[in-house]
């Protein structure tokens, strides 16, 4: 047998020494991994461990003047399972079905379903999330999450506005200020395991979200209420097909109510209530909709009609081609080259000065007063007061004014156009105009919005609005006023009298187009007191059945409108 | 009574028995499971319902490989000399069986035999034992022949055959490796030449370079095989994330997360599924995870302390026969340690080697268990008066 020899030992002793070289490299490449290289790989470790959630921001709510929340978050839950985390199986589909009045059918394939989470049921009021929770049982994850909620359901639906699932507006004022309303969602950070499950030792780490700032509105959910309650009630005394009222605060532009009846509930914004659904494809159900959206006050035109002759009326005094003791003669027709455009009243008014004739609303001086400016005149006038621009309301979609062309304008154009036909406008632009004329002519941009202010930190942001001076002179807009209180002094608009307050306004009964279709818009545009107008307020009935005239059917409205606002109105004057 | 104990202790004091290589062994194969546990658990309870299934089958494992070297460690390793030339031949013979039915295919590898009762072996693994008895055998005697060129090469030659069998036909190019790493450290030992070795590292190392840098060069055409893709991986883990540089990325995201004294034990985030099978090749980078700079460098530090025990029983081992043995299991530890932690710090191309006693695998626990019984054999049979 072979003897180990010394030069095996040096051999074996030199193998040692190469091992230990080589583990003595390991262990310089290890310090260097775990220490040099350990933020670097940590990072990008954490980075994959990491998964990022959002948490919605609670979205700002919507406050009327006096400080009544018409917009609203509410808690709602969302029931998932999770399927690797279930216990008991039967157990949790028994006390799903059980509290959330499910198909056991439908919670079953979920619950089985082999798959890292499961939704069962969103927008579960708290009460019963709560209860769920309560359970106890494994596997089954409830989350809050904030969801729009409008308590008056209807009330100025189409001014107000929803927000769609990503929290964002989807018409109305949450869509115009959507950024203010929005805030910023945070993250929550969770970690998982390579398969996607969290860790619930490993905790969380959170990025707060920003919630969103409250909005007041100039809206007084009072006015708004009885208005709407007018509204509906003139709709459906007169079978009518829409019913617009506006209130608006002449002075400043503030609106006190919007009101388009029939509103819709914006806490159910995608059903189409009261309309047959079934058989409509995704487009027709989706125009639909947009047709119950449509805010009639800003989005659609209409020919004003006699109400418009309040712009003829101050571009003439303007101009100075007419004045209140002008005396004029209605045969009850007047010809414009070889048309004859006939006056409402038949027989004509006979002999009548300026005043009389606003208070007639008789056309055939209108016309007079429109041809005395000439066309060109005329054109600058509108222009000037502004009925060429939109009004800038702080509502999306406002509809412009469709004109005639300036060099299309010839004799009958301009004849039309003096008592309000041939031309479109919409109804806040009539209102804004005609608030011109009554405030001592400044053209003020109508608009909703007064502060933002974030939850419990006070205002944050005051709006202001542009305000045009020198629309018409101080004379012109004194006059304005006496003429259109005679109106319902002693004029056509006798039904908007209010006993103990001075009432002004015209009304206006103009036929929709096409001409002899028997359709009809009556309206009636009013404000009070009229030697210092605080509330201007226009009411528009489309298609009404039956008596159709302004004075008749759109006073009254305004009439009863103001009998209580203008009480309550200076009530709130008071207090301030 | 007296005179028994008396008899005892003069036999226990006359034959040297290596306590600290068995007290070392003993604590690596505790650390093992504890480690088996570790990075497991999480991944067995969801898989099997038992968060120690894995450490379950360890632990029977390593309970037949302990009974194993026990009988090795008290049958004088001489014993099994006459079983060299079976054994070379018995290792041929198993390596072929894994092509018949009896093979079984595990994640596309095809690497062990079932014999049906719930016994799985990888005959590699059998092979690196019997090749160290083999060449141990040999080189005793061949004699001084050993120094003749025609000496020198036959004995390089001899492991050759099972080399490239265990990689061609279980496709297991890192055994093949061992195995001849092996047979070079017990020729190197045997034969008193150093200029050979020299020259065959140099041309080693040579070879090594020239491989990768055709295969850099050739990375723009994509007739790139499994091996060469592996080396690109190597060299910039990052482009290759989701492929082949996967394993090794996650790998150094446990180092790297480690710092210098870990998570604390259980605390890994990667063996959550991001490091796939995080209990078997990969288990040093979760040790690094979770005890840091200083667990992985004591648990290195522990494989060179067995790695000298085994220097001091060689060098002491009564005759060659013995020595050699003992060489052949060192190299086969020291550079499957090595290997390992290369490749789990990315030092060498990624290649699939456990980390002795540590890894989870029946096989190869069994296997090393038994060279240590071998060992400790040897260890038995030094004698104090020869020390």
């Amino acid at each position: 047998m072979e003897k180990n020899k010394t030069f095996h030992r040096k051999k074996i002793l030199v193998s040692f020494v190469i091992f230990l070289l080589s583990f003595t490299g390991l262990m310089m490449r290890l310090s260097y991994l775990m220490v040099n290289r350990s933020q670097y790989y940590a990072q990008q470790a954490k980075e994959l461990h990491e998964r990022e959630r959002s948490i919605k921001a609670a979205r700002g709510r919507i406050l009327d003047r006096n400080g009544v929340v018409l917009a609203d978050n509410k808690t709602v839950c969302t029931i998932s399972v999770i399927h690797s985390q279930i216990r008991d199986k039967e157990a949790v589909i028994d006390m799903l079905c059980r509290e959330l009045a499910l198909d056991e059918e439908y919670v079953r394939k979920r619950v089985e379903k082999v798959s890292a989470i499961e939704r069962i049921k969103s927008n579960v009021e708290k009460g019963t999330g709560d209860r769920i929770r309560d359970h106890n049982l494994p596997g089954v994850k409830v989350d809050e999450d904030f969801k729009r909620y409008y308590p008056y359901g209807e009330l100025a639906s189409k001014v107000l506005g929803f927000t769609g699932g990503d929290n964002q507006g989807i018409i109305g004022l949450e869509v115009t200020y959507d950024s203010i309303l929005e805030g910023e969602p945070g993250t929550i950070l969770t970690v998982t395991d390579a398969r996607g499950i969290e860790l619930d030792a490993a905790g969380e780490s959170r990025i707060e979200p920003v919630d969103g700032r409250d909005l007041v509105i100039s809206m007084d959910m009072n006015i708004q209420k009885y208005a709407t309650q007018l509204a509906y009630q003139a709709m459906e005394t007169k079978e009518a097909d829409s019913v617009s009222i506006i209130v608006m605060d002449p002075r400043n532009g503030e609106i006190l109510a919007m009101v388009n009846v029939p509103e819709f509930d914006l806490n159910e914004p995608f059903s189409l209530q009261g309309i047959e659904t079934a058989g409509m494809t995704g487009q027709q159900r989706q125009d639909a909709l947009n047709r119950m959206w449509r805010n009639g006050c800003i989005n659609d035109t209409y020919e004003p009609g006699s109400t418009f002759k309040t712009v003829t009326a101050a571009a003439g005094l303007e101009a100075g081609v007419v004045h209140t003791s002008d005396t004029f003669h209605c045969p009850g027709y007047i010809m414009v080259e070889d048309r004859r455009i006939r006056c409402h009243k038949v027989g004509g008014h006979g002999s009548e000065d300026f005043i009389q004739a606003t208070m007639n609303s008789c056309n055939p001086v209108f016309v007079t007063v429109g041809m005395r400016l000439g066309s060109d005149r005329y054109y600058e006038y509108f222009k000037k007061f502004g009925l060429l621009e939109k009004t800038g309301i702080d509502l999306p979609g406002e509809a412009a004014t469709i004109m005639h062309k300036k060099e299309n304008i010839g004799m009958v154009e301009l004849a039309t156009i003096s008592f309000g036909q041939s031309f479109q406008i919409t109804p806040i632009q009539l209102v804004t105009t005609a608030a011109s004329f009554v405030n001592g002519g400044r053209r003020v941009t109508p608009h909703f919005a007064l502060r933002a202010s974030a939850q419990g930190k006070g205002v944050q942001k005051e709006f202001t609005y542009p305000v045009r001076e020198d629309i018409v002179s101080l004379e012109t807009s004194e006059t304005m006023k006496m003429m259109l209180e005679q109106v319902v002094e002693n004029g056509g608009g006798k039904n908007a009298i209010v006993e103990g307050y001075r009432v002004g306004g015209k009304t206006a009964t103009s036929q929709t187009l096409p001409r002899g279709s028997g359709r009809y818009i009556s309206s009636f545009l009013g404000f009070a007191p009229a030697d210092d107008p605080q509330v201007m307020a226009v009411a528009i009935i489309n298609n009404p059945q039956g008596v159709y005239y302004g004075g008749q059917i759109a006073a009254p409205v305004v009439r009863q409108l103001f009998e209580n606002i203008l009480p309550y109105l200076e009530g709130t004057a008071d207090q301030k | 009574m007296d005179r028994f104990r008396e008899r005892r202790r003069k036999k226990a004091a006359d034959h040297y028995f290596d306590y600290s290589l068995l007290f070392i062994v003993l604590f690596l194969l505790g650390f093992g499971m504890i480690m088996i546990y570790s990075t497991s658990s999480y991944e067995a309870s969801k898989d099997y319902g038992d968060a120690a299934y894995y450490l379950k089958k360890q632990a029977v494992a390593t309970a037949l490989g302990i009974a194993a070297m026990i009988f090795t460690a008290n049958v004088p390793y001489h014993f099994w000399e006459k079983f060299a030339v079976p054994g070379y031949l018995v290792s041929a013979v198993l390596i072929c069986l894994v092509l018949t039915p009896l093979g079984v295919k595990v994640k596309g590898a095809r690497r062990w035999l079932d014999f049906g009762i719930g016994l799985r072996l990888q005959p590699a693994e059998i092979a690196k034992l019997c090749m160290i008895l083999f060449l141990a055998s040999m080189v005793c005697r061949m004699g001084k022949s050993i120094r003749s060129r025609k000496g020198f090469f036959s004995i390089l030659l001899v492991p050759l055959p099972i080399s490239i069998m265990i990689w061609k036909i279980t496709d297991n190019l890192s055994s093949a490796i061992i195995v001849f790493g092996i047979a070079v450290l017990m020729l190197f030992v045997a034969s008193p030449d150093y200029k050979k070795f020299f020259l065959m590292g140099i041309a080693g190392a040579g070879a090594a370079a020239g491989i990768v840098y055709i295969i850099t060069r050739l990375a723009s055409s994509d007739s790139l095989d499994f091996r060469g893709e592996r080396i690109l991986a190597w060299l910039d883990p990052e482009a290759y994330a989701s492929g082949k540089g996967f394993q090794t990325l996650q790998a150094l995201y446990a180092i790297g997360s480690g710092g210098i004294f870990g998570k604390g034990l259980g605390q890994s985030m990667q063996k959550l599924g991001f490091i796939p099978e995080a209990q078997n090749d990969m288990i040093f980078s979760i040790i690094c995870e979770e005890l840091g700079l200083f667990g992985a460098i004591a648990i290195i530090l522990l494989f060179l302390l067995l790695i000298w025990r085994f220097m001091i029983v060689a060098n002491n081992a009564p005759d060659l026969f013995g020595a050699l043995l003992v060489v052949g299991v060192m190299g086969h530890i020291a550079i499957q340690v090595i290997l390992n932690i290369a490749v789990v710090t990315n030092t060498i191309p990624n290649t699939g080697i456990s980390l002795p006693f540590i890894s989870y695998g029946g096989s190869s626990v069994m296997f090393l268990l038994i060279e240590i019984g071998l060992v400790l054999s040897v260890s038995h049979s030094i004698r104090f008066k020869e020390v």
